[in-house]
């Protein structure tokens, strides 16, 4: 679903994320050097510098059921409008939120290309979504991720 | 000439109160004076008495598990222990030449020269994780200084300095120099006059100008006293030009680009700090020790695919991952090391509440990159002997070998190792592209040889490990407050173990302390039943 594509990739229009994500309770946690690197705020670079750490290149997945990371192509669960923010926002089971890590714009970004590019669900995620969807604090969908 | 009585030093002190008040009078004293109070091991459990025929079931062979099965053996369990992968040792792993890495999506064989090595996994040991240094003592592996700091190695940040790497001990050195210089100004200006009484603020400004290292005006310039800190533009040396010549430091908006209070932050942690170990040879001797002692128990390539327990005992339903054969291992216990991500997508008969605990714990991810080099030019050029450069590139840091310094031949360097979005980048890269990042990145330390001297590199992404699928767990205060105790809970017949069931997230102590806390309280149960 090209239209979905975000293509405007402004110059400088690039946001520093720390690279540590996440706060730490109790001890510290073995870690090595504290990089910071820019992420994209377009959705295709987004899920290429994120998300196929995990998803994999094309978006399906990877492992054995009972230890797998589900994909994200043609995943009939993305078909709800809400279902994608709300696990990127809040996380599920292995997988962590990602607010720490990416503003809001760009969670936007890389959700539409997924649910857009990888699905063709053409209803667009928003900012003011994400703010909903944040304000609603709605308990995160259970999952047999190996759907 | 008598002999003196009193101790004249903390460890005669101690040695007499040993004497006199015992073991655990030692021990408060020594806690007292600050000594031993650093982990929560007391000693091996030494649990004994298993009821006849009793058996425990363990489900993973890293080093929770092994140790959970060494010590409930020689209490006389019988126990056995189901491994999905065909090896033993969990994350404790080493890469040699020949070895195989396979991940999610692709396969890397190891291509280092005889006797190299990376740890892609745990690498170093402080002084005060005690668990893991009493096993390496009991099971003889042998352990070498790991050096964990390095004031030579460099810092770098792509916006300070102009992108130019710079000697830590310079960065530090300035940034101490500039704090010390605005407190002393602060305190003439009589700003903190409020805050401080006459005689504080008396001493607060001899000691800046000592610990900053500031001139009579207290001021931060060079000065010969300067350079014996932070290195020279021409070295002390000999005859007719041995007068030394300082540098100039380093501006303070320049010092402030550097974040370098970050890097002193970081090895201000309780877990930074030296001494530290590592085996000598790679980190996996402390797997195959445990190995040496349990292997026998375990059944290799046994994917668990359903745990349940009912008053008589625990049964793991299991793929055998070669045949596709299924079969079933019974037992009067469990002790359950899956990680979270796995075991979050296994049928379990928990409770809803240990359920949920394990279903709210993220993995954070790591990638980590050994680059083999044909020499050590680290060492030859820059006079680098083991430590950390750091970045805030994608790679996060460039690693030392802390072993084999001024040896010839190839050495192996840690070439990444992030969390966080740069460990997100370089796993989604291919291995190939992984490397050539590595290189690129890296390659700001050493520009003149980094390329040129590369041999062979490997990488493993902790997110690809099919049967992690993560590097370690990730807690915060409010997961901690709302899950840890139901994570750690005995449940009927079931403990789970491993770092994400401790306060020692992603370090080997928390693996064996949380193994050893639950194999103690499950012998508890087992001896009451």
């Amino acid at each position: 679903m090209p239209g979905y594509r975000h293509t405007s990739l402004l110059a400088g229009a690039l946001a520093l994320a720390a690279a540590l994500a996440f706060a730490d309770s109790g001890a510290a946690q073995d870690r090595g050097g504290a990089s910071t690197v820019e992420v994209s705020d377009e959705g295709r670079e987004l899920y290429e510098q994120i998300c196929q750490s995990c998803h994999m290149a094309d978006a399906k997945g990877g492992g054995v059921p009972g230890a797998m990371f589900p994909a994200l192509a043609g995943n009939p669960r993305l078909a709800d409008h809400d279902y994608a923010s709300i696990v990127v926002l809040k996380g599920r089971g292995g997988m962590p939120w990602f607010t720490d890590i990416l503003t809001r714009p760009q969670i936007a970004a890389v959700i539409n290309y997924v649910r857009g590019h990888f699905n063709g669900y053409p209803d667009a995620v928003t900012v003011a979504d994400l703010d909903r969807i944040t304000t609603a604090n709605p308990p995160v969908p259970d999952c047999n991720c190996g759907h | 000439m008598t002999e003196p009585i009193l101790p004249t030093t903390r460890r005669d002190l101690l040695t007499l109160i040993g004497k006199v008040g015992g073991g655990a009078a030692l021990y408060q004293a020594m806690t007292v004076m600050g000594h031993a109070a650093e982990s929560q091991f007391t000693g091996p459990p030494g649990l004994s008495g298993a009821k006849r025929g009793a058996s425990v079931l363990v489900l993973g062979a890293g080093l929770a598990g092994m140790l959970a099965a060494y010590e409930l053996t020689k209490a006389g369990y019988k126990v056995q222990i189901l491994e999905t992968q065909n090896r033993a040792g969990g994350r404790n792993m080493t890469l040699r030449g020949g070895d195989v890495v396979t991940e999610l999506g692709s396969v890397q064989k190891v291509g280092f020269a005889p006797g190299n090595y990376i740890n892609p996994g745990p690498w170093r040991i402080p002084h005060h994780h005690r668990t893991v240094l009493h096993y390496c003592k009991e099971l003889g592996v042998q352990l070498e200084p790991y050096i964990q700091n390095n004031t030579n190695a460099f810092v770098h940040r792509k916006s300070a300095f102009g992108g130019k790497p710079q000697r830590y001990r310079d960065v530090v050195t300035d940034w101490k120099g500039h704090v010390s210089e605005l407190l002393g100004k602060a305190l003439h200006a009589g700003a903190l006059d409020q805050a401080v009484t006459g005689e504080d603020k008396a001493k607060l400004l001899e000691a800046m100008r000592s610990w900053g290292v500031l001139d009579k005006n207290m001021a931060y310039v060079k000065s010969e006293k300067l350079g014996e800190q932070r290195g020279w533009q021409r070295p002390p040396g000999g005859g007719v030009n041995g007068e030394p010549i300082p540098n100039d430091p380093f501006s303070l908006s320049d010092t402030l680009d550097s974040k370098i209070w970050e890097t002193l932050g970081f090895f201000a942690e309780h877990v930074m700090q030296p001494s530290m170990f590592q085996p000598k040879g790679g980190m996996d001797h402390i797997g195959k020790a445990f190995q040496a002692r349990v292997g026998k128990l375990i059944r290799y390539g046994t994917r668990v695919t359903k745990i349940a327990q009912d008053d008589r005992g625990v049964t793991a339903s299991w793929t055998d991952a070669k045949t596709g054969a299924t079969g079933e291992t019974h037992a009067d216990w469990m002790v359950c090391t899956i990680p979270a991500t796995v075991l979050g997508q296994i049928d379990i008969q928990v409770s809803d509440a240990k359920k949920a605990a394990i279903k709210a714990l993220p993995y954070g991810n790591s990638v980590k990159i050994g680059l083999e080099m044909n020499r050590r030019f680290w060492e030859t050029e820059d006079a680098i002997y083991g430590g950390s450069s750091f970045t805030d590139q994608a790679i996060g840091l460039v690693s030392y070998p802390s072993h084999g310094a001024f040896s010839d031949g190839p050495a192996v360097l840690l070439g990444a190792y992030p969390f966080g979005v740069g460990a997100y980048i370089l796993a989604g890269m291919t291995p190939e592209k992984r490397i050539q990042a590595a290189l690129d990145q890296g390659a700001v330390f050493h520009p003149a040889h980094y390329k040129s001297e590369f041999r062979s590199g490997v990488s493993l992404a902790w997110s690809r490990m099919p049967w992690i699928l993560g590097c370690c767990a990730t807690w915060t205060e409010e997961s901690r407050a709302a899950h840890y105790q139901n994570l750690v809970s005995l449940d009927g017949r079931i403990v789970l173990a491993g770092e994400h069931c401790s306060y020692y997230g992603c370090w080997q102590e928390g693996a064996l302390l949380s193994s050893l806390d639950a194999i103690t309280r499950l012998h508890q149960r087992a001896s009451a039943a």
